[in-house]
């Protein structure tokens, strides 16, 4: 599937390396095909959990540390429209719901995007990723023209529910921005990538496959996650 | 951060009592818990910026140490503290990190508020 020619990304998620595993090949693809991407990127990822023993940070040091990977991921990628949103991890859910698709809205309002990539409401798995995916979701649902809305979806039950991806995008030519994103993000992402290095080493195909391609969902408006809001 | 030296960081407790301090408190198991793991109960608390003076901090116990804060209606307590810190702002940050690196609690004071 060849990644379509757009006008504007627009990419909303709410953690620092949620766009380095799922979407990093697709945004760099888009930016090699002269599309304007943004990231809004709505915390620092605060409370993140990833802090060594013995430790490199302190739970009032970490947020520095992934302000600075966050903008190596989007210099790796090739991103020059980051968005630091301001909002503490693991708050985002209680936040005013109507602030959040506020916030949505003046982004979308203002970038005009003709896609816009997010989390899939109901299998987004963390707090955080669902209430980004409903307010983006609320947002888009009361626009008359509205964007192509590509959702990522990684809860356990995702393939028994939405069943296969819509959209698998091969990015085979742009591994390698895609691994220096993740890399970027080594605070977080140490541990992780040192398994991934050890299982491709064992040629396991779905660690490779993983790296290869990535999988979207279009967002269903006919089984829409809530009836009103 | 180093590792708690109970003598030591009995001396910065001591040095915070009757004092107005904003609190950080925090447990946490993380927000995928349940996602790796079913059938797992996922808990955890957290506050942040909330003032307290106490009149007593112990930190009390072998390492993962337990810390006690004792107010004059009530208490504060954390358990499984490892590390700590008085850091360049002049904060009392504790934290327990688990063999994985990974943070499960943490307890920090502080004269000045915590960021946002």
């Amino acid at each position: 599937m060849t990644i379509s020619q757009e006008r504007h990304v627009l990419v909303v998620f709410p953690h620092p390396d949620d766009e380095a595993f799922g979407v990093s090949g697709t945004i760099t693809t888009h930016i090699k095909q002269g599309t304007p991407v943004t990231y809004a990127c709505l915390t620092l990822g605060e409370m993140g959990r990833n802090l060594g023993n013995p430790p490199f940070a302190t739970r009032e040091s970490l947020p520095v540390i992934r302000k600075k990977e966050l903008q190596a991921s989007a210099d790796a990628m090739g991103l020059t429209d980051l968005r630091m949103m301001g909002l503490r991890d693991k708050t985002i859910e209680f936040e005013d719901d109507e602030k959040m698709v506020g916030l949505m809205t003046d982004l979308i309002e203002e970038l005009n995007p003709s896609k816009i990539i997010t989390f899939y409401p109901d299998f987004a798995v963390h707090p955080d990723h669902e209430a980004t995916a409903r307010a983006v979701v609320r947002a888009v649902r009361r626009m008359t023209d509205r964007p192509t809305l590509h959702c990522v979806a990684f809860a356990n039950n995702t393939l028994e529910v939405l069943g296969q991806p819509d959209i698998v995008y091969d990015i085979r030519e742009v591994r390698d921005q895609k691994m220096n994103s993740m890399k970027a993000h080594i605070s977080q992402t140490a541990w992780m990538l040192e398994e991934m290095e050890h299982k491709l080493q064992q040629g396991d195909t779905e660690t490779e496959n993983w790296l290869t391609k990535e999988r979207f969902y279009n967002y269903r408006w006919h089984e829409d996650f809530e009836k009103s809001f | 951060m180093e590792l708690v030296e109970v003598k030591k960081l009995q001396v910065e407790l001591d040095a915070f009592a009757g004092r107005d301090v904003y609190l950080h408190l925090e447990t946490t198991n993380g927000s995928y818990a349940t996602h790796f793991n079913e059938g797992f109960f996922n808990a955890g608390a957290f506050i942040r910026n909330v003032v307290i003076n106490y009149e007593l901090g112990k930190v009390v116990g072998d390492s993962p140490h337990r810390v006690g804060l004792k107010l004059p209606h009530g208490w504060v307590y954390a358990q499984g503290i490892t590390h700590y810190e008085l850091d360049d702002q002049g904060r009392l940050l504790l934290a327990g990190h688990d063999g994985t690196g990974k943070l499960a609690v943490a307890l920090q004071i502080s004269e000045t508020p915590f960021s946002y």
